[in-house]
């Protein structure tokens, strides 16, 4: 039963993923409007000493701006030729749809996110000075919060008018907690610091979001899915 | 019809949008190896049916039981193959890998080898790894159709198949269909072309408003005049 | 006998609202701690817990909606939030004057101003989607949806920003901090204004879903016209 489940949540990951890699519109569109971001805020807030207690800000600013672009196609590719129904329809369970999809964004998020990095630390001649595994944590926990509210608001917005407007409006507000305790947690890696005893709330927050709406996206997939 | 060892079991099923009763208390029930041709106007409810058997949907009060499980249950969803409006295939994917996605999905053994024989069955066999976004209309069609009846199911739903089919796909469709029956599998067919649902049918499940009009075999006065259910049964 | 107890309720909020309102203005200190319009208080603390209460209810409400398929309880939940939004609004405007009297800033970024704009912008986005949905039955699955979220979100929402800022003055109301922060008498006009808020509320609720259930029922007519005209 249970590697049944893992096969179709592979499944449907290899299947995004493989369809993404082909076109690769939201991967080209997420990295381009990524640079673009960080190229904009580099003109407004100059690099400097100052700057670096707001690079976290900054970095997760470009990363959920260009999250949102890839996020939105996350459903809407299925609308194009009906293919949710035909996986609705199939054996998969939603929950199972839900998982392989927000993976698959997951991945491909990730991918910009490291290129952002690169280039955001050219841009604001930033130092990793040996963070860079603590960071990448910090990227891990965030995206799958990032993803896991936008893979599942994608699912509940799929069918609106006005999808594309919808998603951010949703999306954002609830995220505020995560990407603030992702922003503190990187700008203090930034500037050098390791994460102390008074930041480890911040880590924890990120690891209870996660948790907790995980959960309650398996949980209300299949409702907001079957009508 | 009578209620035996049933393919398919719709007892009470409403829907309601809102307060609209899209469906009105439906309740039919199709013995295994029939074909029954779902008909009625736009707006009577058959795509509404067709959601809820396919379990796209759930109804709002009622049980759909195919085979003695539940609609929306993994098993069921395992025999039924559902060929709706749309095509349901990637355009980003080869004809071969959309076929082994959904094969995989469905558990079947072998996908890859099942998917070579689908394409060879609807003839497209030689564009196996083409992506299907560059195949012509009457292709997808054709793929589609093979990954309706990929999983071997034994009870199919489609929703007015024959409308915007090419030459090609409805002759594939056609011989497919056959083959089913030859094998004793069950189909559940809505149509507008009655000329065609009295010949292949031999039930009819005729709905008005959401309501079953006339739930039965089909008689011999609707094959000889295809309008007489209409003018008999039709305007509850 | 629906109307006597929404006339009821609104009768008893305007009651209370002036017999507290009254001890409020009258009976009370003018000024506290130099603070002159220290008596926003009564009507920003009420309305804001008041807001609060109506995002759980919301989240209650709707959980139950999914867990019946009853609309009434759709009717129910989009009322509630539609009032705690209104509130939250009120709520803003109110601390914002409080603000501009107390430190002669107009807004500040502090951990209570900042979660109540973050969770007024949520529920605000429950509006929108109310909006967006045509089909009743699709729009109160998916809202109930939202509501849930929202109120879960509510509640990270608030732990982490209280943990980020504090300027805003400390809890001071004695569940919060044990023992009476504000002194004794001066307390209490602020759950009189809470409940009186909730008798208003509930009043306006039930208007709304009156106002739901016809609309339902006019969606329906239309539809069944639409059904035999075709």
């Amino acid at each position: 039963m249970l590697q049944t489940y893992l096969s179709q949540v592979w499944t449907i990951f290899s299947k995004d993923l493989r369809a993404e890699l082909r076109t690769k519109e939201a991967l080209n569109a997420s990295l381009a409007f990524s640079v673009v971001i960080l190229l904009l805020l580099s003109f407004a807030f100059e690099a400097s000493e100052q700057s670096t207690s707001i690079s976290g800000g900054l970095l997760w600013l470009a990363y959920s701006f260009a999250g949102a672009l890839a996020l939105n196609r996350s459903f809407a590719r299925e609308l194009q030729n009906d293919c949710l129904d035909a996986l609705i329809a199939s054996p998969a369970p939603s929950s199972a749809l839900f998982l392989g999809k927000a993976l698959a964004n997951y991945a491909l998020l990730l991918v910009v996110e490291l290129i952002a990095l690169g280039v955001f630390i050219i841009f604001y001649d930033a130092h990793l000075s040996g963070n860079f595994l603590p960071l990448f944590g910090v990227m891990l926990l965030a995206t799958w919060a990032m993803v896991v509210i936008g893979t599942l608001f994608s699912a509940l917005t799929v069918n609106l008018h006005m999808r594309e407007l919808m998603l951010p409006v949703l999306v954002y507000p609830l995220l505020i907690p995560a990407l603030m305790a992702a922003m503190l947690l990187t700008s203090t890696l930034l500037s050098g610091e390791a994460i102390t005893g008074d930041n480890w709330i911040w880590v924890r927050v990120l690891v209870a979001f996660d948790i907790v709406f995980t959960a309650l996206g398996v949980v209300f997939i299949d409702t907001v899915l079957v009508g | 019809m009578e209620a035996t060892g049933n393919a398919l079991d719709v007892n009470g099923v409403w829907k309601y949008f809102g307060d609209f009763p899209a469906l009105n208390n439906v309740s039919f029930h199709v013995a295994p190896g029939s074909v029954v041709a779902l008909l009625g106007r736009n707006g009577a409810g058959k795509t509404t049916l067709l959601r809820i058997l396919a379990g796209l949907s759930q109804p709002s009060q009622g049980t759909v039981k195919v085979h003695g499980a539940e609609a929306r249950k993994e098993v069921t969803r395992r025999r039924i193959g559902v060929l709706g409006h749309s095509i349901s295939i990637y355009d980003e994917l080869s004809a071969h890998e959309n076929l082994l996605m959904f094969g995989r999905l469905y558990g079947i053994k072998q996908p890859a080898k099942r998917a070579d024989e689908m394409l060879e069955k609807v003839g497209l066999g030689r564009v196996r790894d083409g992506l299907a976004r560059e195949f012509s209309r009457g292709m997808r069609q054709r793929l589609a159709v093979a990954r309706a009846f990929l999983h071997d199911p034994e009870l199919l739903l489609l929703d007015e198949p024959f409308t915007s089919l090419d030459d090609k796909a409805i002759a594939v469709l056609q011989s497919m269909l056959a083959e089913m029956r030859q094998r004793g599998r069950t189909i559940v067919m809505s149509t507008h072309q009655l000329r065609e649902a009295m010949e292949l049918s031999t039930h009819i499940a005729f709905l008005q408003r959401g309501q079953i009009a006339y739930a039965g075999e089909r008689q011999q006065e609707m094959l000889d005049d295809a309008g007489w259910l209409y003018r008999t049964y039709g305007d509850i | 006998m629906r109307d006597y107890f929404l006339y009821g309720f609104a009768a008893i909020a305007a009651m209370l609202l002036t017999w507290n309102l009254h001890h409020i203005f009258i009976d009370l200190p003018p000024v506290i701690q130099n603070v002159g319009a220290y008596k926003i208080v009564y009507m920003h603390v009420s309305i804001i817990l008041a807001s609060f209460i109506g995002f759980f209810v919301s989240l209650a409400a709707s959980s139950i909606y999914l867990a019946t398929g009853n609309l009434k309880y759709d009717a129910f939940a989009a009322g509630v939030t539609e009032v705690a939004v209104v509130y939250a609004t009120a709520g803003l405007a109110l601390g914002s004057l409080w603000g501009r009297f107390a430190w002669g800033i107009w807004w500040t970024w502090d951990a209570r101003l900042t979660s109540m704009l973050i969770c007024w912008l949520m529920y605000l986005g429950y509006l929108m989607l109310r909006q967006a949905i045509p089909e009743p039955t699709e729009r109160a699955r998916l809202c109930a949806v939202l509501s849930i979220f929202g109120g879960v979100g509510v509640t990270f929402v608030y732990k982490s920003i209280e943990w980020y800022r504090t300027q805003h003055p400390a809890p001071v109301l004695s569940f919060r901090q044990g023992a009476g922060g504000m002194g004794p008498g001066l307390e209490t006009p602020i759950y009189w204004n809470l409940l009186a808020l909730l008798f208003l509320g509930t009043a306006m609720i039930m208007v709304r879903m009156r106002q739901e259930q016809v609309s339902r029922e006019i969606d329906a007519l239309r539809r069944i016209a639409h059904s035999h005209a075709a």
